[in-house]
C-alpha cells in the first residue's frame, strides 16, 4: 500500500513539478531515484507475521514501525499503572491514616508523580534504558531529555511498541515505587523532606537497580542479557519496585522514629471505605503493571493476566480466612491487605508461572505478609505506619524467591531463549537452581536499598530535617504542610 | 413536672419514640452521644494494631412530662428499650422548675 502510494506521488511530482510547491517535494523524499526497491510480497508477509508473533521483523516495510495492537495495549497499560498511584495508592494509603493527615498522603503521591516525571525526562529513562555506558550497573546518556525517543520502537526492548510509549510505561513504575515508601513514614515526615529523599533515592537506588534488572546490558537481567552475571528473573518488579521500596521504607521509618503517641493513642484508619476503593483501583491497575510487562499484547501478557487474577483473589481470601479462623472476624482491611500482598508476590512471577504456581503464590502471599504485619511488627515495635514493609518488602522478597522455584518455560519461551541459553539461565530453569540466582539478586537489592537509605536519610535530616515540629505533627500535616483540610466538619 | 433523660441503644430509638407517643407524650429532643457504663467499650483490630474503644455510641433522649405521666413514660421507655443484654442504658428523672413555650409565652404544665 505504502509503495503504491510512493509511486503515485513520484509520478505526480514529475508531472506537476512546476505547479506544485516545494513543500510537496519535502514530503516525498522516498520519491528520489535512489529509493530502495519496493519490498516483495514475501517480505511484506514476513513482516506481518513478525508483528503477529511479536518477533523482530529484521527487514521489510515494517522495520522501525510500531504495531498498532501492541502499542494500543501498552498505552492502556501505562495509563493503568499511573492509575495505581493516582488515585489507587493515594486512596489506599489515604484511607489508612487519621483524618487530619489524609491530604498529606495525597500531596505526597502527587508531588512524587511530578518530581519523578521531570527526573525521568531529564536523565532517568536514559540512565535505566540507555546503553552508552556499556555498563551492567547504569544505562547511558543517549536519551537525556528524551532526545531521540520517538514513535519508532527501541528494539533492544520491544520490537513492536513505540519507544515513547515504552518510556512513559516505564516511567509509571518509577513513579509508584517511591510513592510506596510514603506508607511507612506517613503522618510524621515533612513534605519537603520526602521530596528531597525521593529525588536522591531515585538516582542512587532506583535507576541503577532498574538498569541491573531490566536494562539490556543489566547485571542481573537473565532473560534479555546474554552476558548477565547473575541470571535472575523479575517479570514486573518484585526486586526493583517492591523490595527496594519496602526495605528502604523500613530503614527510613526506623531512622524517623515512631509517630507521636504511637502505642498510646488510637491511630485507627479514618476511612476503610477509601481504603477499599483504593485497593480495587490498585488491583485493576495491576493488570497494566503485570500483563503490560510482557511489553506486547501477546501470549505472555495473557498468561500474566491470568496468574495476576488468581494470586490476588486467593491471597485476599486467604488473609480474610486466617483472620476469621484465628480471631473470629474477617476484616475489610484484611481482605484488602491480602489482595495487595497477592499482587505484590505474583509481580516478579506473573509472566513465568502457570496457574498452579499462581495459586501456590496466592496462598503464601495471604499467609506470610499476614504474619509479618501482625506478629513481627509488634515483636520489634517499629512504626511502619501503613505496613509498607510487611506487605511490599516481605511480599517482594518472597515473590522473588518463589519465582526461582515456580518459573517454567512452558508459559514463557524466553526463559530458554538465545540469551538465556548463552548466560546459562535456560539450564537453571530446566534443571533447577534458579532460586540461588534469585537469592543473589535479593541480596544485592537488599544491601543497596538499606545502605543507600541510611546515608540519604541522614543527609536529608542534616539539610532540611525529617520531621515536622511536634505541635505541627499533632495538629496534622494537612493544615501545617498544605494549609487545607480533607473534610470540612 | 419532671425532666426525663434516657440513654438508650441507638437502634431502639424508633421503638421508644412510638411507645412514648402511645402514652401521649408528644415531642422529644434526641442527641447522638458516646459513653460507657457497665458494658465498657469494645476492641477494634486493624492488621496487627489493637485498639480499645472506651466510648460506645448511644442515643440520648430528653423529654419534659407532667407529673401524672412520669410513671407511664418511664414504663414505656423501659419496655421499649429493653433487650435484656448489658448496655441497654439508663433513665434519669429530675424535677423540673419551669417550662416556657416560646411562641405563646405559656408557662408550667400548659407549656409541657
Amino acid at each position: 500500500m505504502k509503495s503504491l502510494l510512493n509511486m503515485f506521488r513520484f509520478r505526480l511530482g514529475l508531472v506537476a513539478v512546476l505547479l506544485v510547491t516545494g513543500t510537496v517535494w519535502a514530503q516525498t523524499p522516498a520519491a528520489t531515484p535512489a529509493a530502495p526497491p519496493p519490498p516483495t510480497a514475501e517480505e511484506r508477509l514476513a513482516a506481518l507475521e513478525a508483528y503477529v508473533n511479536n518477533v523482530d521483523p529484521v527487514k521489510g516495510p515494517l522495520v522501525g514501525v510500531a504495531g498498532p495492537g501492541h502499542n494500543a495495549w501498552m498505552m492502556t497499560s501505562a495509563a493503568l499503572v499511573l492509575f495505581m498511584t493516582l488515585p489507587g495508592l493515594a486512596l489506599f494509603y489515604g484511607g489508612l491514616v487519621r483524618r487530619k493527615n489524609v491530604l498529606s498522603v495525597l500531596a505526597q503521591c502527587l508531588g512524587i508523580t511530578g518530581l519523578v516525571t521531570l527526573m525521568w525526562w531529564a536523565f532517568g529513562y536514559s540512565l535505566v534504558f540507555g546503553k552508552s555506558f556499556n555498563s551492567p550497573f547504569l544505562g547511558g546518556t543517549e536519551y537525556f531529555f528524551l532526545k531521540g525517543v520517538t514513535s519508532a520502537p527501541n528494539t533492544d526492548y520491544a520490537y513492536w511498541i513505540s519507544q515513547n510509549v515504552f518510556s512513559m510505561y516505564q516511567m509509571m513504575f518509577a513513579i509508584i515505587t517511591p510513592a510506596l515508601i510514603v506508607g511507612a513514614v506517613a503522618e510524621r515526615m515533612k513534605f519537603s523532606a520526602i521530596l528531597l529523599f525521593v529525588a536522591i533515592w531515585m538516582v542512587v537506588v532506583y535507576f541503577p537497580l532498574a538498569h541491573m534488572i531490566w536494562g539490556v546490558t543489566g547485571f542481573m537481567n537473565g532473560v534479555w542479557n546474554g552476558d548477565a552475571v547473575i541470571k535472575a528473573i523479575d517479570f514486573a518488579g518484585g526486586t526493583v519496585v517492591h523490595m527496594s521500596s519496602g526495605w528502604s521504607a523500613l530503614i527510613l521509618c526506623i531512622i524517623l522514629g515512631p509517630r507521636l503517641g504511637f502505642g498510646k493513642e488510637k491511630m485507627a484508619p479514618h476511612s476503610l471505605v477509601l481504603c477499599m476503593v483504593g485497593t480495587g483501583m490498585l488491583w485493576v491497575g495491576w493488570y497494566g503493571f503485570n500483563a503490560g510487562s510482557a511489553l506486547a499484547a501477546d501470549g505472555v501478557a495473557a498468561n500474566a493476566f491470568m496468574t495476576t487474577t488468581l494470586a490476588a483473589a486467593v491471597a485476599a481470601f486467604t488473609w480474610g480466612m486466617i483472620e476469621k479462623l484465628s480471631r473470629g472476624h474477617a476484616s475489610i482491611l484484611g481482605f484488602c491487605s491480602g489482595a495487595v500482598a497477592g499482587l505484590v508476590v505474583i509481580t516478579p512471577a506473573a509472566g513465568f508461572v502457570d496457574p498452579t504456581g499462581a495459586i501456590v503464590i496466592g496462598v503464601i502471599a495471604g499467609a506470610v505478609p499476614y504474619l509479618a504485619c501482625t506478629k513481627m511488627k509488634s515483636m520489634f515495635r517499629y512504626d511502619d505506619a501503613l505496613d509498607t514493609f510487611g506487605v511490599h518488602a516481605v511480599g517482594g522478597t518472597l515473590g522473588a524467591l518463589v519465582t526461582g522455584f515456580l518459573a517454567t518455560a512452558s508459559v514463557n519461551s524466553n526463559l530458554t531463549g538465545s540469551y538465556a541459553t548463552k548466560n546459562g539461565l535456560a539450564k537453571l530453569v530446566t534443571d533447577g537452581g534458579l532460586w540461588l540466582e534469585q537469592a543473589k539478586a535479593i541480596g544485592i537489592t537488599l544491601v543497596l536499598s538499606i545502605l543507600a537509605t541510611v546515608v540519604i536519610a541522614y543527609l536529608v535530616k542534616a539539610l532540611v530535617g525529617l520531621r515536622p515540629a511536634p505541635e505541627a505533627e499533632s495538629q496534622g500535616l494537612d493544615i501545617t504542610d498544605h494549609q487545607e483540610e480533607g473534610y470540612i466538619n | 413536672m419532671k425532666f426525663i433523660t434516657a440513654i438508650i441503644k441507638p437502634f431502639k430509638l424508633d421503638e421508644v419514640k412510638e411507645a412514648l407517643s402511645a402514652v401521649g407524650i408528644e415531642g422529644m429532643t434526641v442527641t447522638e452521644v458516646k459513653g460507657y457504663g457497665r458494658q465498657k467499650g469494645h476492641t477494634e483490630i486493624y492488621r496487627g494494631s489493637e485498639y480499645t474503644v472506651d466510648f460506645l455510641p448511644k442515643v440520648k433522649i430528653e423529654i419534659a412530662v407532667t407529673d401524672d405521666l412520669v410513671g407511664k413514660a418511664v414504663e414505656a421507655i423501659t419496655k421499649s428499650a429493653k433487650t435484656g443484654k448489658i448496655g441497654d442504658g439508663k433513665i434519669f428523672v429530675m424535677p423540673l422548675e419551669e417550662v416556657i413555650r416560646i411562641r405563646t409565652d405559656e408557662r408550667g404544665e400548659a407549656a409541657v
